[in-house]
């Protein structure tokens, strides 16, 4: 228990530890947002969530090779894995939206497969970054360092997540899809377009884990397995903040990734992951009591 | 129903091929351990599959050796002069594979002397059939130290093993403490390795070394294999101020520590890694990578000599000239692998496995490689690790200090100096 002692000694480092969590957290809640989207609305728990994510960063690896600036690939990394989406939904997807969950989870874990090994055949397994060119900023006379690529990042999930919520809210689409989330069956009844709702809804879930993965390729790295860490990270999210709350996905997003810098620097990076799926295991039991709680209270 | 016919269907399948293989088998002539005046070697290597960029190194590198060899009239032995020839198969980068094609060029193709797959996974896999035929096998590609804790008896490599990767950091450390006029036991050391059996070996031998010299471990992390960020270690780093970051964990961790060391602006005076020439630190990070240190099994800088290639810069060139592209260490120590084995024949004056394996453990051989020298378990303990030091870009030799062409700098300038 030295790095708690640490901790207590030189209190500067929480911040840096939470300045880090909050900014990492926010780039899961990116490849979240669209993961509650898809669930909530097509009820289909999209395991390929990762993969997209992965694919994003291929687009800015490529076209920063190519010799475009890396943050302007963001926007690219959205529209082409919009397209992405868009296919796969009129490919794959569609078969399995009104399918028992089970098989929609089946159906997306082969396409997470399937779009791995596609990336391992094409781009090779090495490990690909694309260099932003941005700096890092000393806070407390230097000690605390935040790479201005994470605060991009951050600013860039907050923008998303609140554009995201106008949409739903205010455009003829958003309202169609909310719509359609709240009862399938009235909105066709009423002339809505399911199933175009459903390949909008599809698409912009890949849009958005891909201008993630744009950030991920210029902030950490990018090889053809990395996906199931952000699916993991996305449904855990996703869990703890429920469908159809983009808020609660940011907070708890930042909470993931706090903690995860929390268990990291106490317990060390072998337990890490390890925390975060014990501490998973205890908001679900808390949930779980304090639901049959309110279930008793009114019977 | 259907079961049945698929089951009878493949079974004349069976019957095909095994008809086909025997007609194979009859054009071709059987290969014995030595016919007329060509000695046959034989290896498993992954032409195709996840191993296929390596495996044509180490192809590469044996191919080399022998066409030298022969150029330099062939290995003499009881005084008539013979040529070398590698029969190979394609392994396509997996164990069982592997295995079973070694048992092939043993039984069918007469093999009686057997050169190293890539991959230590390939070697654990080969190195049981060589034994129970009594067959030598002299490998450059197989580093896992758990190769030579089975009391193998034919099992020869020349590489060092994982464990070596990183410890000459340590000693490297020891000697700029002396230097700065500190003891090397107030030095302490950060580790953050993965969590897997090759780097797992590597943290291993650091720790041994560090231990030696008394200095303290401050920070202890396994990297996760999912790793996607080690801020939170690195944050630790920044608080407890160790002398030495040993980061490893294949090419990924070699790229997140570069990247993240930068980002975070980490000042640590000497940051140790392993596979940074994989990562491609230099190329991909530019000025972020500067100051790093890098393990490596050989360099073409280094001042080794031999009779067959001269200096490690000839063999390099003419590899270069011969395939086109730099040799990289896994070529080298293929091609160390057949010079082990020539000059095994040469002082065994025979042909017989069993001499020619008791030549091989009392090898005392210089090669362009390095030392060669076995200890009882079949693993070469003269040759010590390489470490570069990345200087304005490229990468430098600085350890072992008598065959080195730079010196280390240190302490690593603070990234508020850098700038």
């Amino acid at each position: 228990m030295d790095n708690i002692q640490v901790l207590l000694q030189a209190p500067v480092f929480n911040l840096q530890l939470l300045i880090d969590g909050l900014l990492i957290g926010a780039i899961f809640a990116l490849a979240a947002y669209g993961m509650a989207l898809v669930w909530g609305v097509m009820n289909v728990i999209n395991i390929a969530q990762g993969e997209f994510v992965m694919l994003g960063g291929y687009v800015t690896v490529y076209l920063s090779l190519a010799g475009m600036h890396p943050l302007l690939t963001i926007p690219v990394a959205f529209v082409a894995l919009f397209v992405l989406g868009w296919v796969l939904y009129r490919g794959v997807i569609f078969r399995v939206v009104d399918k028992d969950l089970f098989i929609s989870i089946l159906a997306t874990f082969g396409l997470s497969i399937l779009l791995q090994q596609l990336a391992n055949e094409l781009f090779g397994a090495d490990v690909r970054t694309a260099e932003s060119g941005l700096d890092t900023v000393f806070l407390a006379g230097g000690t605390v360092t935040v790479a201005q690529i994470k605060l991009v990042a951050f600013a860039a999930a907050i923008v998303l997540g609140f554009a995201l919520m106008l949409f739903l809210k205010n455009s003829r689409l958003g309202q169609a899809i909310r719509a359609t989330a709240q009862n399938a069956r009235a909105a066709r009844i009423l002339g809505i377009d399911t199933d175009r709702v459903y390949a909008t809804t599809y698409a912009l879930n890949a849009a958005i884990c891909g201008a993630a993965g744009a950030l991920v390729a210029m902030t950490w790295i990018i090889h053809p397995y990395l996906g199931l860490t952000y699916t993991v990270r996305a449904f855990m999210i996703v869990i703890v903040a429920g469908l159809g709350n983009l808020l609660g996905i940011i907070f708890s997003g930042a909470g993931l990734g706090i903690s995860e810098q929390y268990a990291g620097f106490v317990l060390g990076a072998e337990f890490q992951t390890a925390f975060l799926f014990s501490l998973l295991v205890v908001i679900l039991v808390v949930r779980n009591l304090s639901l049959k709680r309110k279930r008793k209270y009114l019977k | 129903m259907e079961g049945i016919t698929s089951q009878i269907k493949s079974f004349r399948g069976a019957v095909i091929a095994g008809a086909l293989g025997l007609a194979l088998a009859a054009a071709q002539p059987a290969f014995a351990k030595v016919e007329g005046d060509t000695i046959y070697l034989g290896a498993a290597i992954s032409i195709t599959g996840k191993y296929s960029t390596n495996g044509k190194n180490t192809l590469d590198g044996y191919q080399l050796a022998v066409k030298r060899i022969n150029e330099m009239g062939g290995v003499k032995v009881n005084g008539k002069s013979y040529k070398l020839e590698i029969v190979y198969y394609d392994d396509e980068s997996t164990s069982a594979r592997g295995a079973q094609l070694v048992e092939r060029l043993i039984n069918q193709d007469g093999i009686k002397f057997v050169l190293g797959p890539y991959s230590s996974g390939l070697t654990k896999a080969i190195a049981p059939v060589t034994e129970k035929y009594k067959i030598p096998m002299v490998e450059g590609n197989g580093a896992d130290r758990g190769l030579f804790e089975n009391g193998y008896r034919y099992l020869f490599a020349v590489l060092n093993t994982s464990d070596y990767y990183l410890r000459e950091a340590v000693n490297l450390l020891a000697e700029q403490a002396k230097k700065h006029g500190k003891k090397p036991s107030d030095m302490r050391i950060a580790v953050a390795i993965e969590n897997d059996n090759f780097s797992q070996d590597v943290r291993a031998g650091v720790l041994e070394d560090a231990k030696k010299y008394g200095m303290k471990v401050v920070i202890d992390d396994k990297l996760p294999p999912e790793l996607n960020d080690m801020s939170a270690t690195l944050t630790k780093v920044k608080a407890l101020k160790p002398d030495l970051l040993v980061v490893s964990g294949h090419a990924k961790g070699a790229a997140l520590g570069v990247r993240q060391v930068a980002d975070q602006k980490v000042n640590v005076p000497m940051l140790a890694m392993t596979h940074c020439d994989s990562a491609q630190i230099t190329e991909k990070f530019g000025k972020a990578s500067e100051y790093a240190v890098c393990a490596s099994q050989w360099d073409d800088d280094l001042t080794y000599e031999d009779k067959w290639f001269g200096t490690a810069k000839n063999y390099g060139s003419r590899f270069a000239k011969e395939f086109g592209y730099v040799p990289p260490y896994q070529a080298a120590e293929s091609t160390a692998s057949v010079l082990v084995f020539v000059d095994a024949f040469q002082r065994a004056q025979s042909f017989d496995p069993e001499k020619v394996r008791d030549a091989i453990a009392k090898t005392n051989l210089k090669t362009f490689y390095g030392p060669v020298k076995f200890d009882e378990t079949g693993k070469n303990v003269a040759k010590s690790m390489v470490l570069y030091q990345v200087q304005d870009g490229e990468y430098k030799v600085v350890a072992p200090s008598q065959w080195a062409q730079s010196k280390l700098i240190y302490p690593t300038p603070t990234w508020q100096k850098r700038q």
